[in-house]
């Protein structure tokens, strides 16, 4: 025989999913919720979304050349989901060099010093929104009005957001039906016609991107089913029992970050947990925290602080909550 | 609903080119390689010298312990060397070489095609008899079938399974069996009954399948107390713990035995070896191999002699294809890639798999991203992606607590893993240290 032939352990044949077809995947499910944000927010969102992605990927491929020395790995495009998904999470008016500063740190601190891909800790596009949301308190919090901003950037108008409204409101000891008047109806609210981060108002694009996802088997149902239930849950029974001084659940899980978080945020494959089981506390601590943030803190919105938090506590479910084996152990005599 | 076990589990490509082929009895070769360890345990003892005549079935070489097998010539000729010899597990280990002059068998032996269906024997001495006969199991773990028949004091068997799951892609030889021989089955399956003195049998058969499920249906009408049950297509559904999940619900404990939950498990393959060994006494000295791949011309299954090198089957297949890369004794996820096709096939080889250059090479490793596949499709409940830095890090004792001898190495994790991770190349070699150092404690002082 002429011919060299390859000697290997088993397995022989190997499934077709690949990081670099994950990533490709995550990118086609934020599409719709991309388009949603041309529709509503029109230039400023698609300026802010090009410098963020620009900015991460370039960053990622810098310090991989001159810092690490390493081959550059910005292929497996998981510095573009990253790009896309800080984005997301920023008004449409956002100044270009806050942009850049908040990508640099997002993949510079969140991500390449512990390592690069599979080795953070902390989601990196959230790491990178809260810093700029402590750095920026105000152009972060400064938020672009539908449709009316889509032929504008920098001198966008702006106003607050329903959640900031609610709180807001509350403050001032006026009561949820007189509230109510000022924030869109839950039709407007679900197909995203309000104030908020580029690409996490319109809940009905971020669902198509969840069913994608799951079509996909990139991830399974469990984070986000259970982390909006647990938001559900939560404001449902604090609306229960007095309706005059707390937002209905709907409300709640149509604004702000609920939708992006639970089913792109969180659902990160890196930041999560590893079982199943892991992954429902740890969802059930995110809607919780988040909750907890929106009525009682001071800020009108807590998803990416509840996402950060439960972030911290993966490593340590990982190491408690094991799957389950197969086979009770049996006592040899 | 469909039956299937509860945990993990893949469906790759099922790939069963040869599912439509005939058994064809393989041109005996001029020579044959038998290798003296096609079983676990101790390698067997000649019997035989250099220079001796043998007839087909001729015991060659006798079990060297409790878990060892008998084996016998697969031709007729002259024993012309017993000497080291790369075999399919490729190492070096003592063969017994055969110069073939023809094909005259023992005269013991029944060749009369005839279905003999009642038993004559008493469940002891079908045991005795399986041991003599060199019956390993054929499903692939080649463990002497006496042993697994000699149920230990104290506990007692209440089902028997038959597994003609076959999950491992592209092989077919089960299939063919179980369509060709279904009545042979259904006698061995009796016999081991007997052995075994258990009611309950069930077949078990994955649902692509259903000519050989509803064969073999008719024929199990005759026979009462034998059921024959389909079962949802998925990897590794042969695995015994997993088969036996899937069809009486019992969990193996971990570290345990199938006898352990009052089930003991046979392939469909070792029915008919018994069937032909007690009712034919018919030593084990031929298998059906499946020929494969994609690019070969004529994928099909043949009835070959042990000791027949792989090199013949490829050729009767058609020749070796211009793009092979690969060449693996068994399926692809379990089977053996070999050097050489110089090797002989032995009592466990399923099938011969020819993989094209394109399927050879695995993928660039990539850092693992956390994505937890590993987990969902392991069919024990371990963490691949755990393990395998545990054995990096040579941490035997972590290794241990997570529980690394329960893998049975059915590469789920490595087949899923994005990242083309060497999941389990590392767990294997985490597998074997450890099982060292268990060894070794159980040593007395």
């Amino acid at each position: 025989m002429s011919q060299l032939i390859t000697v290997s352990p088993s397995p022989h044949v190997f499934g077709q999913q690949s990081v670099k077809s994950i990533m490709t995947g995550v990118i086609v499910a934020l599409v719709p919720a991309f388009i949603m944000s041309l529709f509503l927010f029109g230039i400023g969102a698609l300026v802010v979304t090009s410098i963020a992605i620009v900015s991460c990927v370039l960053t990622e491929y810098l310090i991989q050349r001159f810092i690490l020395k390493t081959a550059n790995r910005i292929s497996d495009g998981s510095a573009i989901v990253t790009g896309l998904l800080l984005a997301f999470n920023l008004p449409s008016n956002l100044p270009w060099w806050m942009i850049i500063t908040g990508s640099v740190f997002a993949i510079g601190i969140g991500k390449m010093v512990f390592g690069g891909l599979g080795n953070n800790p902390f989601n990196p596009a959230l790491v990178g929104r809260v810093f700029m949301l402590i750095s920026f308190p105000v152009q972060m919090t400064s938020w672009p009005l539908p449709i009316a901003s889509r032929m504008h950037y920098l001198d966008a108008a702006t106003g607050a957001t329903p959640l900031g409204i609610v709180k807001e409101g509350l403050r001032n000891g006026e009561v949820m039906s007189a509230i109510a008047q000022q924030v869109p109806d839950h039709m407007r609210l679900f197909l995203g016609y309000m104030n908020g981060s580029l690409g996490e108002v319109s809940a009905v694009a971020l669902l198509l991107g969840f069913v994608w996802l799951l079509y996909k088997r990139i991830i399974t149902w469990h984070i986000p089913v259970v982390m909006i239930a647990t938001v559900f849950g939560f404001t449902g029974v604090l609306w229960l029992i007095d309706p005059l001084h707390n937002a209905s659940p709907v409300f709640h899980i149509l604004t702000g970050g609920v939708m992006i978080g639970a089913i792109f945020m969180a659902t990160d494959l890196v930041t999560s947990p590893m079982t199943k089981t892991g992954m429902v506390i740890y969802a059930l601590g995110i809607g919780i925290i988040t909750v907890v943030i929106r009525v009682y803190g001071s800020y009108p919105e807590g998803v990416s602080f509840a996402i950060l938090i439960m972030n911290a506590t993966v490593p340590l479910i990982n190491k408690y909550i094991k799957p389950g084996r197969f086979g009770k152990e049996v006592k040899h005599g | 609903m469909s039956t299937t076990f509860a945990k993990g589990g893949i469906h790759p490509p099922e790939n069963k080119l040869s599912a439509q082929s005939k058994i064809r009895d393989l041109q005996i070769p001029a020579s044959v390689i038998i290798p003296l360890s096609q079983h676990l345990g101790a390698p067997a003892k000649p019997v035989v010298n250099k220079g001796d005549a043998v007839k087909a079935g001729q015991l060659i070489a006798k079990g060297d312990g409790f878990v060892s097998s008998n084996i016998h010539a697969s031709v007729a000729g002259k024993v012309s060397k017993i000497e080291e010899t790369v075999d399919i597990s490729g190492y070096k280990r003592p063969a017994i070489f055969i110069e073939t002059s023809g094909d005259e068998w023992i005269e013991t032996i029944n060749r009369d095609p005839a279905l003999i269906t009642s038993i004559s024997l008493t469940g002891q001495e079908i045991i005795g008899k399986i041991g003599e006969m060199g019956i390993v199991g054929l499903g692939g773990a080649t463990f002497p079938t006496q042993v697994k028949l000699s149920v230990p004091r104290g506990k007692k068997a209440e089902y028997l399974i038959i597994n003609g799951v076959e999950c491992e892609p592209y092989l077919t030889s089960d299939h063919a069996l179980m369509l060709e021989k279904g009545e042979e089955i259904m006698v061995g399956i009796q016999i081991l009954k007997k052995a075994l003195n258990v009611e309950k049998v069930i077949v078990g058969i994955e649902n692509n399948k259903t000519d050989a499920i509803s064969h073999l249906r008719i024929l199990a009408q005759k026979y009462p107390g034998t059921a024959v049950t389909g079962l949802k297509v998925k990897y590794p559904q042969g695995g015994e713990k997993q088969l036996i999940q899937a069809l009486v619900n019992r969990e193996v404990p971990s570290g345990g035995l199938p006898v352990d939950v009052s089930v003991v498990a046979f392939n469909v393959g070792t029915a008919f070896a018994v069937y032909e060994a007690i009712q034919k006494n018919n030593p084990l000295f031929e298998r059906i191999v499946t020929v494969t791949g994609k690019s070969l011309k004529q994928p099909a299954n043949f009835r070959v002699r042990i000791g027949t090198q792989v090199s013949a089957l490829i050729e009767a297949a058609g020749g070796l294809p211009e793009d092979t890369g690969k060449i693996i004794a068994g399926g692809p996820m379990m089977g053996k890639a070999i050097a050489s096709p110089e090797v002989p096939v032995m009592k466990g080889s399923s099938g011969i798999l020819l993989l094209p250059e394109t399927e050879s090479k695995r993928g660039e490793i990539e850092p693992c991203i956390r994505c937890s596949k590993c987990i969902s499709v392991c069919p024990m409940g371990l963490e691949p992606y755990l393990l395998m830095p545990l054995s990096q890090k040579a941490l035997f004792d972590r290794l241990e607590e997570e529980k690394v001898m329960d893998c049975m190495e059915c590469g789920s994790c490595s087949y899923t893993c994005p990242a083309s991770r060497p999941l389990l190349d590392y767990i294997r070699l985490g597998k074997a240290q450890v099982g060292k150092i268990i060894r070794s404690r159980k040593k007395p002082a």
